[in-house]
């Protein structure tokens, strides 16, 4: 595990929940280091024109021509993709690692949109279990209602549903932020490590079970609270950051915020220490 | 894995055979063992209809122990036999493989007592009694039972079905779904998960006299829901109870001769999708199942964790 360096100076973005750590240990500095090139250069990644728009139609096409054919569309610059017909298929728009927009007329099956870095979706329909899995960055709006896993373990970004969402929303999360415009299942940011989740409704049973870490904000009635998972008092900077996301986010404007629950980690469970595997097992 | 699927149109009859075969085919990669229907036909109410099996398939590989065909015909004889000495009128009898018949009869008495009766005889399954239930289970995809059964030209108002991928007991037609809810005639189960105290349940209910004819845990939400009944609780009653009653993960739907439920447990830990209208509710493990039937944009939605749903025709 990284060695966590706190840094002493309280800001503005600290009492939000934000946090300013700087990761030292082996691992971080062995896997990745930032000032390598290869670390700016993403396989598979194509400069696209947003002007230069496309249509389609993915009815007789399996999720692997579909993707592959997304692909080729980007390969000749078409910044603009409008996907037709996707009736519920899965693992459509995965694994996009530049700018796009994306807009499917329809639903979309399980892992949608997964493991991508960038792209600008529009989904006007539902989406499966475990919708932008992974994601790195970029922002998916999703019009309608979603399923279980939505935003298993992001890493950032904007993840967007107009709708309701099933059980485990932002499980495992590592970043960005989730909206939710209706209501959320059980368990509720569960295990989630950074980032936040706003939801606009009701949310199940066990939020924030066994949460590390993070910001989770409740409108409506919550079920019940999971291991670990404590209110926060709102403060000032967590309502105007809520106004300004929800304005970008363009869903509930005009909430009112004094309606809003913060849920927190109360890092009771935490068990962190300082020694990498290695040097634990030569200090036993 | 395993995937189900169902669907009840409220008001009319439709080609619930064709359209359930369609829904299963789209689950087929979540269980490509066997698959099983439970359709509400079209009957006429007045016989009820019996369908069992006096063997397994064990040449589409079944892990049974193999039979001879002269055994199974044998085993009918004294099917033939026993429902003489119970009272049973047999109406019309049908063959449909070497190990499975379809009987319509006239009968009277008390179902529990006569259903132990006929399986008394070794080998010999009931797959269902009802007097609209049609249960059909084989090994196989959906296509391949539907043809094998002739199901494409069934119509009936609601029906239930399942794909199964073998993982807590053998591939073979005992251990596929759906279960019958033995011993209330028209009542079916099929599941999608795994129950934690399959072991403690059995052993309770089978003291209680409820009969289990295989070891897949499935069974078991069959038996409790049949046992619940058989003690005055409602369908919905009984299916509120098995969210604490049973342990583990599961979202599983039962069927009775008017009605189609769906429960889903607490951890909501297995997939649903929903769809409904004024007409038709349609669900199935997943979208691709409800969109072979609706090609056309529909709203749909995941049901929470704990949530029980009842729908009438």
């Amino acid at each position: 595990m990284a060695n966590l360096k706190t840094s002493e100076k309280k800001t503005k973005a600290q009492s939000m929940g934000l946090h300013t750590e700087v990761l030292t240990g082996k691992t971080q500095q062995k896997f990745f280091n930032p000032d390598e090139a290869e670390n700016f250069y993403y396989w598979g990644t194509y400069d696209v024109d947003f002007n230069k728009r496309t249509d389609l139609d993915v009815k007789d096409l399996d999720c692997k021509e579909a993707n592959r054919k997304i692909d080729d569309l980007m390969s000749q610059g078409y910044g603009t993709i409008v996907i037709k017909n996707p009736q519920g298929k899965h693992s459509l728009g995965v694994g996009i690692l530049n700018k796009l927009n994306l807009i499917f007329e329809g639903s979309l099956g399980y892992f949608g949109v997964g493991s991508i870095d960038g792209p600008t979706v529009r989904i006007n329909g539902r989406v499966g279990w475990s919708c932008a899995e992974n994601m790195m960055a970029g922002k998916v709006v999703i019009e309608k209602n979603a399923g279980s896993c939505f935003g298993a373990a992001i890493r950032g970004g904007d993840l967007i549903c107009k709708g309701s969402v099933g059980a485990r929303t932002g499980i495992d999360q590592k970043g960005g932020t989730i909206i939710i415009g209706g209501d959320a299942g059980a368990f509720t940011g569960f295990m989630m490590q950074r980032g936040r989740i706003i939801i606009l409704g009701d949310v199940g049973i066990n939020l924030g079970d066994s949460m590390y870490d993070g910001t989770i904000y409740v409108g409506g009635k919550i079920g019940s609270f999971g291991s670990d998972a404590v209110e926060s008092p709102m403060t000032k900077s967590d309502m105007d950051w809520l106004k300004r996301k929800l304005k970008v986010a363009e869903i509930g404007e005009n909430f009112d915020m004094s309606k809003m629950t913060k849920v927190v980690a109360g890092k009771k469970l935490w068990n962190y220490d300082a020694l990498e595997p290695t040097e634990k097992k030569g200090a036993i | 894995m395993c995937g189900i699927a169902g669907l009840i149109h409220r008001g009319k009859s439709s080609n619930v055979g064709s359209e359930l075969q369609q829904m299963l085919q789209a689950l087929k990669h979540r269980g490509p063992d066997s698959t099983g229907y439970a359709l509400y036909a079209e009957n006429d109410g007045k016989n009820f209809i019996m369908r069992f099996k006096v063997g397994e398939n064990v040449g589409e590989g079944s892990t049974s122990v193999n039979e001879d065909a002269s055994v199974y015909d044998e085993r009918k004889k004294l099917v033939d036999q026993m429902l003489k000495e119970l009272g049973a009128n047999i109406v019309k009898d049908e063959k449909l493989t070497p190990y499975s018949y379809r009987y319509e009869m006239q009968f009277d008495k008390d179902l529990m007592e006569f259903s132990k009766k006929i399986e008394s005889i070794n080998g010999v399954e009931i797959l269902s009694i009802g007097k609209s239930l049609e249960l059909i289970k084989d090994l196989g995809d959906a296509a391949a039972v539907s043809e094998r059964y002739g199901l494409g030209d069934v119509k009936g108002t609601h029906a239930i079905g399942h794909a199964r991928m073998a993982t807590e007991s053998g591939v073979d037609i005992k251990s596929a779904h759906p279960f019958w809810g033995y011993p209330f005639s028209d009542v079916s189960v099929v599941h999608n998960g795994q129950l934690t105290n399959y072991w403690n349940n059995r052993r309770v209910l089978e003291n209680k006299g409820m009969r289990f004819m295989s070891e897949c845990d499935s069974e078991l939400i069959a038996v409790y829901l049949a046992e619940k009944m058989r003690n005055g609780a409602t369908l919905e009653e009984g299916m509120k109870d098995s969210l604490t009653g049973l342990d583990g993960v599961f979202t599983y739907f039962v069927a009775t001769k008017d009605s189609l439920g769906m429960a889903k447990d607490t951890m909501a830990a297995k997939p649903l999708v929903l769809y409904e209208s004024d007409d038709l509710v349609a669900m199935g493990s997943e979208e691709i199942a409800i969109r072979s039937i609706l090609p056309q944009e529909i709203d749909t939605y995941d049901p929470f964790d704990g949530e029980v749903k009842v729908w009438r025709i």
